[in-house]
């Protein structure tokens, strides 16, 4: 089956997993920025959760000012060449291109965004001025799409902003989730390293908050605190076997590819447990490092995934399978995964369950879990632990942080956005919600 | 089945698409390969005292994607010598005898008219055109618009030329004259067999902005240029239809400005063009174009019952008045079509910022499809122009059809406002937003500022 043969090198790997949007040239930009017809309040801007005022930078790619239309860009997201990228375009600003409606291609606006912004992340070029400085100082925990969003928004308006990141670079998933195909490390690094230089904020590297002691020394040195930590490891699933080896995270998958690259070890046989966005990336991404076969094995039927069809669309053109309606029991093998044992369901009144003695073992030497990433809990309850009472919780009963329309947690110092408040949703979520999550520190901080 | 064949005051062509005298009739080569294509006749680059040409000759007017939808030149009459065009003309019509072969010629004295007229009917030159139209360059030295904007110097050459031809003599027109007509006038008085028009237009296509020059750039400076291109098709119509209407010029035209596909070419022969010349539409795609016009009219014509040119040349005059002759009872509303809308909207920012305030939006934000406010509507067509879906916006008659009244009769019947607050204002019972509801109405949420 396998369409892609398996990476030895990094040209092989680079070729496996080339980009799924590729930067535009001058001419194709020019090309498509011709078509946009103007739309008045667009659809495509009502579709974007950071509203982009998409027509204008358009127009402005079209007529010679990449630097305006960058601006533009970046004036509504700070993740814009990330976003131009990875977001679910075709879900979002080009699925409500009123193209559509007339059976002619939308605008492929992803491109054109990431087109703008490279040009002026490439130069190099200063578009935004800091704030006059207020003296007042945010720390921001999490240098993912929402703490630096947060970041340059609070410089923006004049705050000083160190950022306290875990691990060794910056950009959170962008880095170490995205897959390959939709953006490059070095994309994402570049970008961060040009917002750096424009907003001047400070990132401290393999600086884990983990306790305590540590929310304690920020809130002495800080004036606001904001949490930008995104969801945690991939959750465990509770079966029989879950130990063995070749058991592994989606999401932990993803990261080792993105680092090892063509050294990452995949199965021959891998089976990919989850509906959503990360099994079907993984599942991708499988082929693309050679697995003989990768199957896709969800609960439901196809019409119930989480996934974007797009994205299911895409595991399969990259030669997976699917299995639907079966629930994993078992992980079998001696030490290694040596297969998976399912039961199959029914659904019935909207629920699943299983039909008994439909059990059946599927043959694998590699099992990615695509199901679900679980929260970071531990630390976020120390902040409630300490400030709040037992009523006034800063978590909800799924582990999400909660918070006011500023962003507010119940601990009036902490605000939070991205995937730590919202259950984990895109790129581009973050973005948006740490924006106004800096406005809301901004009003804070103005008390 | 359609007969192209095309006799323009004697000058005979298998069909009416002729090159413009211009680039692609610089050469022998050139007009051998065109007249193979299946163009109909030549109107060769304009032959004279040989010049001298700058580098970097020509500056395009591009809209969004679209190139050359302007193009304007700063290059002169043929830089080669009068023996090799001389020549090259001899050739041609030895291998294409049915094919229309025009001079366009451009000297000073009537010696030196003279001689060339005799030199290209020796070789062969079905007819003659004079370039009196030139915008740049040679009307520095009192030749091509120089003359065409002097009706009475051009009649004088007209007639030095009619001394000696033998042949049928076409008149050149400049564009760059407030009335067309009084050179075609001074043409006909002249004796010229036919006029052909429009030359270009004096212009300046842009200006590099970097190093504050208009194009074309020569080591740093530029000159105004000839403008031509479908962007001037509009006003060669014009032109063609005020010198067919009039009732003084009376003379074959042969239409020139813009012409790019079989529709063009159809446009003016309804207002009373005979041929048909094209230039830069060949320095774009080629001389293969000329299966489409050739192929397009054909069709027309089959379809619309004319066998020949002559059964619909002219037929859109009778069509074209004095705004004083038009209906003011005439009444049209625009039309959407919620099938074919898209939502784009750009139907309800165009009136509601260009026009009449007749468009509404839905106060449902799901429901992108506008609607029109008919009282309001004075059937402007705005909306129907800027709708990208064809046919989606269409004007649909209100009136009765019956009823007909004009500026000039009501004016005769003294029904016309003639002071400032005249109760007979057009537009004074029609609504119009207080100002002030400009700025209460709600904004999209990206208009800053």
């Amino acid at each position: 089956m396998a369409e892609y043969k398996k990476p030895t090198n990094p040209a092989e790997f680079a070729a496996n997993f080339s980009p799924k949007k590729p930067l535009m040239s001058d001419t194709e930009a020019y090309y498509e920025s011709s078509r946009c017809l103007y739309c008045y309040d667009a659809p495509c801007i009502n579709a974007c959760p950071t509203g982009i005022d998409i027509p204008l930078f358009i127009r402005q790619i079209n007529d010679g000012n990449k630097e305006g239309a960058a601006k533009t860009i970046y004036e509504s997201n700070w993740f814009g060449h990330a976003c131009g990228n990875v977001c679910p375009t075709e879900e979002l600003c080009e699925g409500s291109c009123v193209y559509n409606n007339s059976d002619v291609k939308p605008i492929e606006i992803g491109r054109l965004q990431a087109h703008a912004t490279d040009q002026v992340i490439r130069s190099k070029k200063k578009l935004f001025r800091t704030g006059k400085d207020t003296g007042r100082k945010v720390a921001v925990i999490g240098a993912g799409p929402a703490g630096v969003s947060c970041a340059c928004e609070l410089r923006m308006l004049g705050h000083a902003v160190d950022i306290y990141e875990a691990k060794a670079k910056p950009s959170g998933l962008c880095v170490y989730g995205v897959a390959p195909y939709k953006l490059t490390n070095e994309e994402a690094v570049d970008e961060m390293a040009y917002l750096q230089e424009q907003f001047g904020f400070t990132i401290h590297y393999n600086k884990p908050v983990t306790g305590r002691a540590e929310l304690d020394k920020l809130e002495k040195d800080y004036d606001a605190i904001f949490i930008g930590i995104g969801l945690g490891g991939t959750s465990a699933l509770g079966i029989p076997g879950e130990d063995k080896k070749g058991v592994i995270g989606a999401l932990e998958f993803v990261e080792g590819l993105r680092n090892m690259q063509h050294k990452t070890a995949v199965g021959n046989k891998v089976i990919v447990l989850g509906g959503g966005n990360t099994a079907m990336d993984a599942a991708s991404e499988s082929c693309r490092m050679g697995a003989e076969s990768v199957t896709i094995a969800y609960r439901r039927g196809p019409e119930e995934m989480g996934a974007y069809s797009f994205e299911f669309d895409l595991a399969k053109k990259s030669g997976s399978k699917a299995l639907f309606n079966v629930t994993p029991v078992e992980f079998i093998g001696n030490g290694a995964v040596t297969g998976v044992k399912f039961i199959r369901n029914r659904s019935a009144y909207g629920k699943i369950e299983a039909i008994p003695g439909s059990e059946f073992v599927e043959e694998c030497d590699m099992v990615l879990l695509g199901t679900g990433q679980g929260k970071q809990v531990e630390l976020l309850e120390q902040i409630s632990g300490v400030k709040l009472d037992q009523k006034s919780r800063i978590l909800d009963d799924r582990g999400r942080i909660v918070v006011n329309e500023h962003y507010q947690t119940n601990n009036p110092k902490y605000f939070a956005a991205g995937d730590a408040v919202n259950g984990g949703v895109e790129v581009v979520n973050a973005a948006a919600e740490a924006k106004k999550a800096a406005h809301g520190i901004d009003q804070y901080l103005k008390k | 089945m359609a007969d192209l064949r095309t006799n323009l005051a004697g000058i005979k062509s298998p069909n009416p698409f002729w090159l413009a005298s211009a680039p692609p009739t610089n050469s022998g080569y050139q007009i051998m390969k065109a007249f193979d294509t299946g163009w109909g006749g030549a109107v060769w680059k304009t032959l004279g005292v040989p010049v001298v040409n700058v580098s970097s000759r020509y500056g395009s007017v591009n809209y969004r994607d679209k190139r050359m939808v302007g193009f304007n030149n700063i290059e002169l009459i043929t830089d080669r010598p009068l023996r090799d065009n001389l020549r090259e003309i001899s050739e041609v019509k030895k291998r294409f005898p049915d094919h229309a072969v025009i001079a366009s010629l451009m000297v000073e004295t009537r010696e030196e008219w003279h001689n060339i007229v005799r030199d290209v009917e020796n070789a062969g030159a079905d007819g003659i055109e004079l370039n009196f139209g030139c915008p740049h360059g040679m009307c520095e030295r009192g030749m091509g618009s120089a003359v065409g904007q002097e009706p009475k110097v051009l009649q004088t050459i007209v007639e030095w030329v009619k001394e000696v031809a033998k042949i049928p003599v076409i008149t050149k027109l400049t564009p760059n004259i407030s009335d067309i007509t009084r050179p075609a006038r001074a043409a006909r008085v002249g004796g010229s067999d036919a006029i052909s028009l429009i030359n270009t237009i004096q212009s300046i296509v842009g200006v590099d902005i970097d190093n504050f020059v208009p194009y074309p750039i020569v080591d740093g400076k530029s000159t105004n240029g000839g403008y031509c291109g479908p962007a001037v098709k509009p006003i060669a119509l014009n032109m063609v239809k005020n010198c067919a209407q009039h009732p003084e010029v009376n003379l074959p035209i042969s239409g020139i400005g813009g012409v790019e596909n079989w529709r063009h070419a159809v446009e003016f022969i309804l207002l009373g063009a005979t041929s048909v010349q094209v230039c830069t539409a060949v320095m774009h795609f080629g001389f293969g174009i000329i299966r489409d016009l050739k192929s397009g009219l054909e069709r027309y014509m089959d379809e619309k019952g004319f066998t020949t040119i002559a059964d619909f040349r002219g037929k859109a005059l009778p069509n074209v008045k004095h705004w004083e002759d038009l209906n003011l009872k005439y009444k049209v509303v625009a039309s959407i079509n919620k099938d074919k809308c898209i939502g784009c909207q750009l139907c309800y920012t165009a009136c509601d910022d260009g026009a009449h305030q007749a468009i509404a939006l839905s106060s449902d934000p799901t429901d992108r499809i506008p609607s029109i406010i008919e009282e309001n509507c004075v059937g402007c067509n705005l909306c129907s122009l800027v709708c990208p879906v064809e046919e989606c916006i269409t004007m649909e008659r209100r009136d009765d059809g019956k009823q007909f009244i004009n500026w000039a009769e009501r004016t005769a019947a003294g029904h016309i406002p003639k002071t400032f607050d005249d109760e007979l204002a057009g537009g004074l019972h029609h609504w119009v937003p207080e100002p002030a509801e400009a700025l209460a109405k709600k904004k999209p949420r990206h208009y800053k500022g």
